[in-house]
This record gives C-alpha cells, structure tokens and sequence, in this order.
C-alpha cells in the first residue's frame, strides 16, 4: 500500500511540470510585470494608472484618452460591443488613432515592449479573463470591384436612405441636424467625422477600414454597427461596399502632402473675387495643418479646425487668396451652443477664470504676413508677432461678415489698420470658402506687406470655431509657409520655339524646292 | 415475501422520485406568495422638457400637442410611473428560473420608447422594434454585461440577450438624443414596473424574507424587507420625494 502512494506521489512533480509549463496565467503574470513599466512610463500620462483614461493629461483632450476598464473600444474587427481582438489591439498600439492625440508606438517602443503593454492593459477589465467571452473577428468579404460613378451612386443612395447624413450631414462634414447632441458613453461630447478627411479616421481611411467600421460600429460612440442590416436583408454585402467606396470619395485619393511654398499663378485680367468663380477649379489648392494653440494661457487642446485648404491667383496688381476650411457649423448658430457648453465644460482650461461659459462666438480667420519681406530667414515671432516685432495680419469674421487688416502685437493686442482687403465668404454643407483680396502695392508700406512677384512671402494662418467655444487664444494656428507670386511667363518663352519651327519649316521647303527644279531642268534636257 | 418487497421498494423510487419532481422550482405563476404595493410621489411634480420633433415629422405627427420627457412621470392619482421594483436578495441561493420562451418587446414608436422602464430575464429574448421607419440606433450601455450598439433605419425588428443580471441597463438613441430608457435584467421574473396607477405587484414567490428594491432614474433606489409565507399577499409602499 505505502509503495504504491509513494509511486503515485512520485509522478507528482512531472505531473505539475507539465501543468505549469504551457500555464497561461504564468506566461500572463510575466508579461504583464514587463507591460505594466511600459505602461507606466509611456502610457499612464494619459490613460491613468488604473487605465481609467483619466491620466494628468486626460482633462485638456478632445477625444479623450481611452477608458480601459470597461473593455470597450471603437477600433475592432468583432460584432458591436465584443471585446477587440489581440490583433486590433496591436494595430491600434502599433499605429495609432489619427486625428487623435494617440500617436503609434511601433518606432518607439520594441515589439515585446508593445506586446507586454498590450497584455498590461487587458488586465483593466474583467472581460478578457471571463471566458465565457467569445473573441471573434468577424469574416469581412473583399471589396467588390471599380467604384465607378453609377456603384458611388449606389453608396450615395444608401448614405441617405440609412441615415449617415442625420450625423455626418448630407455633404458628410459632420453637421447633421443630430450632430450637436452627439455624447460618447461616458457623456464627453463627441463629433460626427467629417468624412472629407478620411486621413484622420480613428481605424484608418481606406475603403476596407470604412467598411470594417461600418460592420462593426465604433463602440462607446454613437456610430451604430450596420451589421444586422445585411441579415435582415435591408441592404446587401456588396451594397455596403459601394456606401463605403461613397464615403472614401468625398476624401481626397491620398493624405494631403504639406508643402512649404503656395504658388500663386499670375492670370491675364482680373483675379476672381468670388469664392465660387470657375477659375479656382483650375488652380491646385494646398492643405496646411493647424494645431491648438498651446503655448499662452489660456491653452487650447481641443482645435475644432484642423487644416485650411489655400489658393492663390494674382494678376500683376491684385492678389486673390482662396481660403477654405471645414467647419461643423455657421457660427453663431444656437442649435449648437449647449454642445459649446459641454466642450467647455469637459476640456479643462488652464487659466484661473471661473467655469467659461458658451457664448455665441463668430468663426474667424486670419492670414498673416510680416510687415515687411525679410532679407533672410529671419522671420516675426510666428504666434501673432511680438510688442516690439508685430505682425500683419488680415482677419474675418463670419458675424459681422468683415474682413479688415491690422497690426498683432502678441495674441492679447491687435490695432487695425485703415487697409483692409475685400473678403467674400459662402457657407455650405459644412465649409467655409473665403476670398480675401488685396492689391499687392499699399501705400502704408510701413505697416502693410508689399506684394512682390518672385518672392517667399512668410504667411501663416489662424482659425476659430466659434460653436467650439473658440476665441482668443483658443484657436487653431498654424507654422510660418511661403506665399509665392509667380512671375508671368516672358513671351520669349511661347514664341521662340514656334520661331524656330517656322525657320525650319521655311528653310526645309526651300531645300526641297530646289531640289524639285533641278530634278525638272535635269529632265527636260 | 420478496416479490411484496420489490414492489414496495419500486414504489419508494418512484415516490422519492416524484417527490424530488416535485420539489423542481414550480411555475411562478401558479401559487406562492404576493408582494404588491403603490409608489406614492410627494411634493411639487416637476415640469419634464418639450420634446422638439421638428427634425422628425412622422413621429411629430403622431402627438396632439407637444411630447414631453419621460423621466419623471407622475399620474393623476399622486403616484409615480416608471419605477423598476424586484426582488434585489432573499431568494434561496440554489433558486434557478429557466428564461420565458417569449420575448420582451421594446418599441420605438413616435420617437420614443415603450415602454420606457421594462425588466427582462437573463437569457430572455429582447425584441427591439422600430415602428417609427426612420432612423434610430439602440445602443445599450450595458456594464455588467457586453454593450451593443446597431442600427435600424426601417420598421424592423432586432433581438438580443443578456447574459448577466444588471439593474439597470440604460438604453438609448443617438439620432434623437431625448430618447432613453432603462432596461433591468434578472436572474428570476420577481420584477415589476409601477404603471398608470402607481402600483406593482410581484407574484409566484416561494415563501421567504426578501429585500425588495424600487429604483427609480432620477430618485434613486429605496428598500423594504418583506416576509411571504404560502401564498399570502403582502404590501409594499414606497414614497419618492420630489428633489
């Protein structure tokens, strides 16, 4: 009897090594120790230390950082509401969450580094240790061939008849009639997507991310999954694909590349004042992006506008400057100043002033120049100049409609000038477009830029969502670019190739002339 | 003699067998204990905000005058509407009750919820109907259990369960921000909502001392500790006070 106990007991301990060695929770622990310092280090500024999403930096964001204890995330490959996969875990680590202030770790942090952490951050919800939990990417079909003009159509048919413009508006820039009582689940205000800038889609901004995010709905939010819509037959696979191929084309093929220098091609008569004249459809436009301002008091985290889109034309005398921007609303506009108060409520100021509160703002803009061109590089201090170093400035204001000039002294002083270029603004859908004008000489030309043709003229730009609460320093900036006015082409240019043509032209005909006489004479002899 | 012994010990299988059927959870229904009672409303009975359909022209149409919110819902005769009251302990811990083959159905129609407080089991099929035919998203911001968040942009019917308890599971839509309500889900069918006159009425419980609890989305919760014997009726009364 006691023999045969002690043989049983003897297998114990390789019974136990087998046990232990493929235990995961082991393997977790392990992984876990080492995600937990990364975390720490990178991760907590943000998402807090009990990954609440309620880190020193949280209260100034707009989205906020996420929230992990609730197991809830927008960027899954897996029905509405299931946990996300290992695999969309590690994309959202790895690339990040454009438009957002979640950057991707793949340069900055090892791949076991950004595995551990991903470990780490699964421990602040029960749900990935609850097994009943059955974590599933759901099968996603290809997209079917050619989104040519009649499938967009298609796409366009459902946009309308499954709602997306009660959020995303009917133009998809985010200003449908629901768009200003929008609140994620932890009822922070949230925006619907301006769908003309896919480059900043949380999950990615191609067809197949668009067509992902429609299947499966973005958690936490009120983006619904269109998933049941296929089961019940309401729409089909494929008619999905044709909405999100309609979805990606309102965006522009590729991410807008930033370039330093807008050129401004000289025209023959006289620049188009309004924004809506056929000429700008001719003329390339360039994208620069805007930041918020965070460098004075009171900072701004949260930038309603992220990036204009700019046109130049001039003709030898006056400079036409096309500015447009997406912007969810034509402020002043009351419908949206309850979600104005929210904004301000939830994204923190850093001024002592008591809890600021929605006020009817205007939208504005401003274009700025130095005073005069620099020889050098040396160029004002970019954020509205300095009191001894200002800066030219042209602003408007969508209530009053105005555009005027003026002289900023830092952000707090401003003193207009009696200059002022025409402006022509249209609201539509969502979009402001703007033409400001000027000629290119002034007579102030102490305090206004002189225009020259062949120049870098330093420009920089400016943008305030009133409906955000933006005014003051709150506001979107941008760096210092380069406006450049294109000389004309000299004539010399056109007419000498044609000249030498004609000459050659001219001088083969007397050759062959010739050669023909002297054929006839040979033959009548 | 042995013969007469194998009978008699057949027989004692099948009564202990009979007797262990019968000692199976009986149908609530039928028998046990009541527990009913009113939930009494005091103090001035707050003003509810309009609710502005102008976006949405078939569900305004579908009111005489202007909807209101249905957060605080008092009736004529003082009591209040919309309050969630079950058994929150008491239940024998080895108490199990199957999910009724039948769904509970919540429907949205003239945009909003109906009804706006509803309990379910877990287990039991929630049937989401939209009776309305535009758009509107259920999204429930369940805790407890997973969330869900889908889309119906027709008159169709959507169904989901629940597969944890969770008083209460708040329910709503995102295209109409005013519409919400609130969903308790329970391991047993001891729940009830107070109606048009204020009361409830839990019925079908196995003799016990039960908290029961009132929950109500803008007064809170209150408790009361009831003992049903055999197939008594007991009272419960709350009282919510205006705030």
């Amino acid at each position: 009897m006691t023999e045969r106990v002690r043989c049983r007991y003897a297998q114990w301990p390789a019974v136990l090594g087998i046990l232990l060695l493929p235990a995961p929770g082991s393997l977790l622990a392990q992984d876990t120790t080492a995600g937990k310092s990364v975390y720490v280090k990178w991760c907590a500024g943000c998402h807090g230390d009990g990954g609440a999403g309620d880190g020193a930096a949280a209260a100034s964001m707009l989205p906020r950082p996420r929230n992990f204890t609730s197991g809830l995330y927008k960027i899954r490959t897996t029905a509405s509401g299931q946990l996300p996969t290992d695999a969309d875990l590690e994309r959202a680590i790895d690339e990040g969450l454009p438009g957002s202030a979640m950057p991707g770790w793949k340069g900055r942090l090892s791949q076991s580094e950004r595995r551990d952490v991903r470990a780490y951050i699964k421990t602040f919800s029960s749900f990935f240790a609850d097994t009943s939990q059955h974590v599933v990417a759901l099968k996603f079909s290809s997209p079917p061939g050619g989104a040519s003009v009649a499938a967009l159509k298609v796409g366009r048919q459902f946009y309308d008849s499954i709602g997306c413009r009660k959020c995303h508006g009917d133009q998809g820039r985010g200003d449908g009639p629901s768009a200003p009582t929008l609140k994620d689940d932890a009822d922070f205000p949230i925006f619907a997507a301006d769908l003309h800038q896919s480059w900043r889609f949380r999950g990615g901004g191609s067809v197949e991310d668009i067509y992902r995010r429609l299947r499966t709905g973005l958690d936490g939010t009120p983006m619904p999954s269109f998933a049941d819509l296929i089961d019940q037959k309401f729409l089909t696979d494929e008619e999905l694909w044709r909405l999100a191929q309609y979805v990606r084309s309102l965006s522009p093929a590729a991410p807008p590349e930033v370039r330093d220098v807008v050129h401004a091609p000289q025209i023959p008569g006289t620049v188009p004042v309004s924004p809506d004249d056929s000429a700008w459809t001719r003329v390339a436009r360039s994208w620069f992006p805007l930041e918020g301002q965070v460098i004075h008091k009171s900072r701004w985290f949260a930038p309603a506008v992220a990036g204009v889109w700019v046109q130049a034309l001039h003709d030898g005398k006056t400079l036409a400057l096309r500015v447009s921007w997406d912007d969810r609303t034509e402020s002043p506009d009351t419908a949206w100043l309850k979600f104005e108060q929210r904004i301000l409520e939830t994204v923190a100021g850093d001024d002592s002033a008591p809890g600021p509160k929605a006020e009817p703002w205007p939208d504005q803009l401003a274009v700025q120049f130095p005073r005069h061109l620099p020889q050098g590089m040396e160029r004002p201090y970019f954020l509205m100049g300095a009191t001894t170093d200002p800066v030219y400035q042209w602003r408007w204001t969508s209530r009053p409609r105005r555009a005027f000039a003026g002289l900023a002294r830092g952000i707090e002083r401003f003193d207009t000038l009696p200059g002022a270029p025409a402006g022509e603004a249209t609201y539509e859908h969502g979009e402001w477009r703007l033409v400001l004008t000027r000629a290119l000489a002034t007579p102030d030309t102490a305090n206004e830029v002189q225009l020259e043709a062949g120049r870098a003229i330093p420009m920089a730009f400016f943008a305030w969502d009133g409906s955000s609460g933006e005014h003051g320093s709150r506001m979107a900036v941008s760096t210092w670019y380069f406006l450049a006015l294109d000389r004309p082409t000299p004539p010399g240019v056109f007419i000498s190739p044609v000249l030498a043509m004609l000459v050659t032209l001219g001088l083969g005909l007397v050759v062959v002339r010739r050669a023909q006489r002297r054929g006839a004479a040979r033959s009548g002899v | 003699m042995r013969k007469l012994g194998a009978v008699a010990a057949t027989g004692m299988v099948l009564a202990l067998g009979l007797a262990a059927w019968t000692r199976q959870p009986a149908p609530p229904a039928q028998g046990g204990g009541t527990i009913s009672g009113k939930v009494k409303f005091t103090g001035a009975k707050p003003a509810m905000p309009k609710i502005d359909m102008t976006e949405e022209p078939k569900c305004k149409a579908k009111y005489q005058g202007v909807p209101t919110d249905e957060t605080v819902v008092v009736n004529a005769n003082g009591t209040l509407a919309n309050v969630f009251v079950y058994v929150k302990s008491g239940l024998p811990a080895s108490y199990t009750a199957p999910a009724p083959a039948g769904p509970v159905t919540l429907d949205q129609d003239g945009c909003r919820y109906h009804p706006h407080v509803l309990g379910i089991q877990v287990g039991q099929t929630l049937a989401i109907k939209n009776s309305d035919g535009i758009l509107h998203n259920i999204k429930a911001k369940a805790k407890a259990n997973r969330p869900f968040n889908i889309s119906q942009p027709a008159v169709m019917t959507s169904t989901k369960t629940f597969d944890k308890p969770e008083v209460m599971v708040a329910l709503e839509c995102n295209v109409h921000g005013w519409m919400h309500a609130s969903l308790g889900v329970l391991p047993h069918p001891f729940f009830g909502v107070s109606g048009g006159d204020g009361s409830f009425a839990l019925k079908g419980l196995p003799p016990g001392t039960y908290t029961i609890e009132a929950w109500h989305e803008k007064y809170g919760t209150q408790t009361a500790t009831v003992t049903v014997a055999g197939s008594e009726t007991k009272t419960a009364d709350f009282s919510f006070a205006a705030k």
